[in-house]
C-alpha cells in the first residue's frame, strides 16, 4: 500500500459513560447556594435519573478519545456526493459564539435584538439574490424541513386558489426526503424516469402533468451531478396546468452566480446552509434549510417575518395567509450566523469562483477515473460525478468493498448506492476546497484499489483494516435492536 | 481567497485534462436562458479582521447577561455551560464529520449519540430515545403524528397550556393532513382541564406539557390514565429538560411518548436555535419512532461497536412511507447534551435542579411579601406567573430601562391574562438580582 496516506496509529479504547466514574464525582462546578431549601411536595419529587458520576477529567478524556475515532473534513478529503463536505472556516465558529449572539433569548423585545435581526434580514436578501428569487424564510431547521415548508407553501397556494390537488411529480433520481416531505403534506408522489442522458425530458413530464398535480419537485443539478437542461420547458409544462415548480437546492454549490433559478421557472427553492454555505455538518446536524420564493408565494411564508422599517428591524406576525410556524422560534440562528459570515467573507466573485472550481474538481476526477471505474454517464458533469462497480463484477468486488478499502487509504468514502437509478452507484463530490494535490492522491488511491480488486480481491473483502473497528453486523443490530445501555 | 486553494497553474493543468478552454467552458451544457447575466449583487468581501469588527458590532446591540438580568424562560433557558463542554464540542472530528453512514470511521459520533440516547431515556424514564430532532415544537408535532400512525385514529387532544408556539407548529404540521387537533382548556389552578376528554372518542393521543407554560407541574399519571381509558396514547412534553433532575419523570407516570426541548442541557440560546428536539417512547413503539436511531452491535472481530439502525423506518429507505422526512437532525446538540449530563452526573443534576426550584420559590415568596399576586397556586419548578398591577406595560418598560427583563408578558398568548407575566429563575440569577427585581417592581 505504498500510495496510502492512511496509516496505522495508536488510538485508545474508551468505555461507555456509565461504565466509568465513581459515585460522588462531579464534573460541574455547582453554583453558590444563596437561598434556603424550600419544601417540595413528595408526590412530585422523583428519584432523579440514573446518571454516572464523572469528574471533569473523566469527561474530557472520554470525549477526546471518542473524537479520535472520527473522520471529519478537517481530517481529510470527504467526497460525500450531494452533501457538499466543503471546508468550514473557523472564523465562522468564532462569530457564532459571540456572547451577544450566542446568549440571546428569542423572545427579546425587538428593540433589544437589532443586531441579530439585521443579520437575518441581510441573509434573507443574500439568499434571494443568489437563487434569483424574491423573498426568503430562514425558519426551517434543515433541508428536509425546508422541503416540508416548500410543500406547505405549494399546498397553501392551491388551497388559496380553491382547488386542492392530490399529486406531485417526483423524478426517479430524487433524494428520499423529497417523497417523504411530499407525503407529510398529503401529496401522492407520481414518479417520472430520467432519459438515457440522465436528465428529465419535458415530454415525459407533459405526459403525466394534469390539473390534479400540484407541481414537480426537481433537483437541479440532479443527483447524477447533471444539469437539468430541459428545466425551462419543464417549468412551462407545469405552469401551463397551474402547477408549481419546487427546486431541491441541495446541489446549489455547482451554480452560484452561474444559474438564475428564478429565470428558469422555479417558484420555490430550499437551500442547505450546512452544504453550500460552509456551516459545519456536526456529525448529523444542526443544519439550516432556508426557503426562497417568488413574489406570488411570499404571503404564505412562515411567520414572524423580519421587516425593515426606517432603519429599524421588526418581527411581523400579520400575514393572514401564512402557513404558520414550522419551528418554535426563528430557525437555527447559530447556523445562520456562520453562513452569513461565509457570504460576507467570500463576496460575490468568490462565491461564483467556488462553484466554478467545484465543477472543475468534479470533472477532473471524472476524466482521471473514467478509465478505471465505470462512469454512469459519460458527459460533462456539474459538481459531482457518478461511477459504478460494473467493471469489478468479474472479481466479485462491490461498491461497498471499494468504499471500505478507501478508508484504509485515508479517505472518507463517497456516497454509495445512491442515486438508485445507477446500480452500485459511487457519487463523488470533492467540493472546491480540495486542492489539486489532494484530489490527485484520491485518484491514485482509487486506482490502487481497483488494481487490488484485480490482483487480490481479498484485501477489499476484508476492508477496512485500519479504523478502530472492522465491518459491522448491521443485520443483528436491526433484528435485535439495542438502543440504550 | 483562503478557502480556495487552486493556483492559476493548478486550474490550467486541470482544464487541460478536462479538455475545456476556461472555467466558463465547464458550463457549456447549460442553456443560455438559464444563465445569470450579471454578477451577484452582494457586498464586497470582508477580511477576517473586518468581519470580526462587523459581527462584534452586531453582537453589542443585543441585550444579554451579564449586562441585562434575564428573568425570561418560556422555552429558552439561561443555564451555565461548563468550559469543558464548549471546549470538547469544538473538537473538529465531531464538528466537521457528517451523518455516520460509514460506521467504521464514525465510532466517535456513534458511541456519543448512543450515550446521549441512553442518558435521555434515563432522564425521561423511558425505554428508548431517538438521536435528536430540530426542537421541542417539531418533536411534539412528530410525536403526535407517531401516535396517529400507531393508533390509526385521526384526532389528538392537546392542552392549551402547552407552549403557544409549539401549538402553532403542531397546527401547521397538521393542516394538510386532515387530522383534527382539539385544545383542552385550563383551570384556575393553572393546570389542564381534562374534563372535556370524557365526551371525546376516537383519540389517537392526549398531550400535556409538564411543567406547563405557566410553570405548573401537571399530574401526568392522572392524565395518562384518562388517555388510556380512551385507548389513546399519553404524550408528555416539556420545554425545561432540567425539571426532570428533580421531578418525577414522565416515564414513571406511564407516558407512552415523551417529547420536548433539551436546550437547557448545555446548549446556548442563540436566539432560539439550534435547539434540541427530544423524543422518547416505550419499547413497543420502537418501529414507529421518527428520526435516527443508533444501536449497539459487534464488528467482524467481535468488538463492540455502534451503528445507525432500523433504517427501514427512514426516508432514504422507505421514502414516502417513512415515519418522518428527517435527514440531518441536531446531532452536535445531542452530543452537547450528553457531555452536559455526563459532567453533572447523578448528584449534580439533582442539586442543580433543586437550586433552580429553590431560587424560583424565593422570588415567589419575596414577590408575595411585596404585595404581588402569584397567579396560580399549583406547584411550579423554575417558572411561575405573577400579576403586575394595571399599567404593567409601563412597569415592564421601566424595568427594561434598568436592564431587567421581567419575564414574558402573557397578553399576546392568553388575552384573558393581560398584566400577567411569566417569570423564570435559574441558577444564573443571584439573590441580589432577585431582591433588585422585587424592589424595582415595588417602586
Amino acid at each position: 500500500m505504498s500510495k496510502s496516506i492512511g496509516t496505522s496509529g495508536l488510538i485508545l479504547n474508551e468505555p461507555l459513560l456509565w461504565e466509568k466514574g465513581r459515585k460522588g464525582r462531579c464534573g460541574f462546578s455547582l453554583p453558590r447556594r444563596d437561598v434556603e431549601t424550600c419544601p417540595l411536595d413528595k408526590q412530585l419529587e422523583g428519584d432523579g435519573p440514573d446518571f454516572p458520576d464523572l469528574s471533569e477529567i473523566d469527561v474530557v478524556r472520554h470525549y477526546t478519545r471518542l473524537s479520535q475515532w472520527n473522520f471529519g473534513v478537517d481530517t481529510g478529503m470527504y467526497p460525500l456526493g450531494s452533501c457538499t463536505m466543503k471546508y468550514s472556516p473557523k472564523t465562522n465558529e468564532k462569530q457564532a459564539s459571540l456572547p451577544g449572539l450566542a446568549g440571546a433569548h428569542p423572545l427579546l423585545p425587538t428593540t433589544l435584538s437589532q443586531g441579530v435581526l439585521k443579520m437575518m434580514f441581510e441573509l434573507e436578501q443574500y439568499l434571494a439574490e443568489i437563487t434569483g428569487m424574491d423573498a426568503t424564510t430562514l425558519q426551517p431547521a434543515a433541508g428536509a424541513h425546508g422541503e416540508l415548508t416548500g410543500m406547505l407553501l405549494v399546498h397553501a397556494f392551491h388551497k388559496n386558489k380553491g382547488a386542492q390537488r392530490s399529486k406531485i411529480i417526483i423524478p426517479d433520481t430524487a433524494h428520499g426526503t423529497n417523497p417523504a416531505s411530499a407525503a407529510l403534506c398529503g401529496y401522492r408522489p407520481v414518479p417520472v424516469t430520467s432519459n438515457e442522458q440522465g436528465i428529465l425530458s419535458a415530454e415525459a413530464i407533459a405526459e403525466i402533468m394534469d390539473e390534479d398535480t400540484a407541481g414537480i419537485m426537481i433537483t437541479n443539478p440532479n443527483t447524477l451531478g447533471l444539469f437539468e437542461e430541459n428545466s425551462c420547458e419543464i417549468a412551462e409544462v407545469i405552469h401551463s396546468k397551474g402547477g408549481l415548480v419546487y427546486c431541491d437546492g441541495a446541489n446549489m454549490n455547482a451554480v452560484m452566480g452561474i444559474v438564475d433559478m428564478g429565470k428558469i421557472g422555479v417558484d420555490v427553492i430550499h437551500l442547505n446552509l450546512h452544504k453550500t454555505f460552509s456551516t459545519p455538518h456536526g456529525g448529523g446536524g444542526p443544519g439550516s434549510g432556508p426557503v426562497c420564493v417568488k413574489k406570488h408565494l411570499e404571503r404564505f411564508l412562515p411567520v414572524p417575518r423580519v421587516v425593515k422599517q426606517n432603519h429599524i428591524y421588526l418581527l411581523v406576525e400579520d400575514y393572514p395567509e401564512s402557513v404558520g410556524k414550522i419551528s418554535a422560534f426563528h430557525g437555527n440562528v447559530g447556523v445562520m450566523i456562520k453562513a452569513y459570515s461565509y457570504i460576507r467573507s467570500m463576496g460575490p466573485m468568490n462565491l461564483k469562483k467556488a462553484s466554478q472550481l467545484a465543477v472543475l474538481n468534479a470533472n477532473y476526477i471524472k476524466e482521471r477515473l473514467k478509465g478505471t471505474l465505470h462512469l454512469a454517464y459519460d458527459r460533462p458533469c456539474m459538481h459531482e460525478c457518478v461511477f459504478s462497480d460494473e467493471h469489478q463484477k468479474a472479481q466479485k468486488v462491490t461498491t461497498l468493498d471499494m468504499a471500505k478499502r478507501l478508508m484504509d487509504y485515508g479517505f472518507h468514502p463517497p456516497t454509495v448506492y445512491f442515486p438508485l437509478v445507477v446500480h452500485g452507484a459511487i457519487m463523488v463530490e470533492p467540493t472546491e476546497t480540495e486542492s489539486k494535490e489532494d484530489i490527485d492522491e484520491f485518484v491514485e488511491a482509487f486506482k490502487a484499489i481497483v488494481t487490488e480488486a484485480e490482483q487480490d480481491p481479498g484485501l477489499l473483502h476484508e476492508a477496512p483494516k485500519r479504523p478502530k473497528v472492522r465491518r459491522l453486523d448491521e443485520v443483528t443490530a436491526a433484528r435485535k435492536p439495542c438502543l440504550a445501555g | 481567497m483562503l478557502y480556495l486553494p487552486h493556483t492559476t497553474d493548478d486550474i490550467a493543468s486541470m482544464l487541460e485534462v478536462v479538455g475545456v478552454e476556461d472555467l466558463d467552458g465547464l458550463f457549456s451544457t447549460l442553456p443560455a436562458e438559464c444563465r445569470k447575466k450579471d454578477d451577484l449583487n452582494l457586498p464586497e468581501p470582508l477580511s477576517e479582521w473586518e468581519l470580526n469588527d462587523h459581527m462584534e458590532a452586531l453582537s453589542n446591540t443585543m441585550a444579554v447577561s451579564p449586562e441585562y438580568k434575564m428573568f425570561m424562560g418560556a422555552g429558552s433557558y439561561e443555564h451555565f455551560i461548563p468550559a469543558s463542554v464548549s471546549y470538547l464540542l469544538s473538537r473538529s472530528e465531531f464538528v466537521t464529520s457528517y451523518t455516520p453512514y460509514q460506521p467504521e470511521v464514525s465510532q466517535g459520533t456513534l458511541q456519543g449519540i448512543y450515550e446521549y440516547q441512553t442518558l435521555a431515556a434515563r432522564l425521561l424514564g423511558m425505554d428508548i430515545s431517538t438521536a435528536s430532532h430540530y426542537d421541542g415544537a417539531t418533536a411534539l408535532a412528530e410525536s403526535l403524528l407517531m401516535a396517529v400512525r400507531i393508533t390509526k385514529r385521526s384526532k389528538v387532544a392537546i392542552s392549551s397550556l402547552i407552549h403557544p408556539l409549539y401549538r402553532r407548529v403542531v397546527k401547521t404540521y397538521f393542516e394538510p393532513t386532515g387530522f383534527e387537533v382539539i385544545e383542552l382548556k385550563y383551570l384556575d389552578s393553572g393546570l389542564t382541564d381534562t374534563s372535556a376528554l370524557n365526551e371525546m372518542d376516537d383519540l389517537a393521543a392526549v398531550a400535556v406539557q409538564s411543567p406547563n407554560f405557566f410553570g405548573c407541574v401537571e399530574d401526568l399519571q392522572a392524565i395518562g390514565q384518562k388517555a388510556h381509558d380512551k385507548k389513546a396514547l399519553s404524550v408528555a412534553c416539556f420545554t425545561e429538560a432540567l425539571a426532570y433532575g428533580l421531578l418525577k419523570s414522565p416515564g414513571s407516570q406511564d407516558a407512552d411518548i415523551v417529547s420536548g426541548e433539551g436546550q437547557s442541557l448545555g446548549i446556548p440560546r442563540s436566539f432560539g436555535g439550534p435547539a434540541l428536539g427530544m423524543v422518547a417512547s416505550r419499547k413497543q413503539y420502537m418501529r414507529s419512532l421518527p428520526g435516527r436511531l443508533v444501536g449497539q452491535t459487534k464488528d467482524l472481530d467481535g468488538k463492540r461497536a455502534f451503528v445507525l439502525t432500523l433504517a427501514t423506518r427512514e426516508q432514504h429507505i422507505r421514502r414516502e412511507k417513512a415515519t418522518s422526512n428527517i435527514c440531518t437532525n441536531n446531532s452536535l446538540c445531542a452530543l452537547a447534551a450528553a457531555m452536559y449530563m455526563a459532567s453533572l452526573g447523578r448528584t449534580g443534576i439533582r442539586e442543580l435542579a433543586r437550586l433552580n426550584y429553590d431560587k424560583a420559590e424565593y422570588l415567589k415568596k419575596e414577590l408575595k411579601k411585596a404585595g404581588f399576586k402569584i397567579s396560580f397556586d399549583s406547584p411550579t419548578f423554575n417558572e411561575f406567573v405573577v400579576e403586575l398591577p394595571t399599567d404593567s406595560a409601563a412597569t415592564y418598560k421601566r424595568l427594561l430601562e434598568k436592564k431587567i427583563v421581567a419575564g414574558l408578558s402573557l397578553a399576546p398568548y392568553y388575552p384573558e391574562l393581560t398584566n400577567h407575566y411569566l417569570l423564570c429563575v435559574t441558577e444564573t440569577r443571584s439573590r441580589q438580582d432577585m431582591d433588585r427585581l422585587v424592589s424595582e417592581v415595588k417602586s
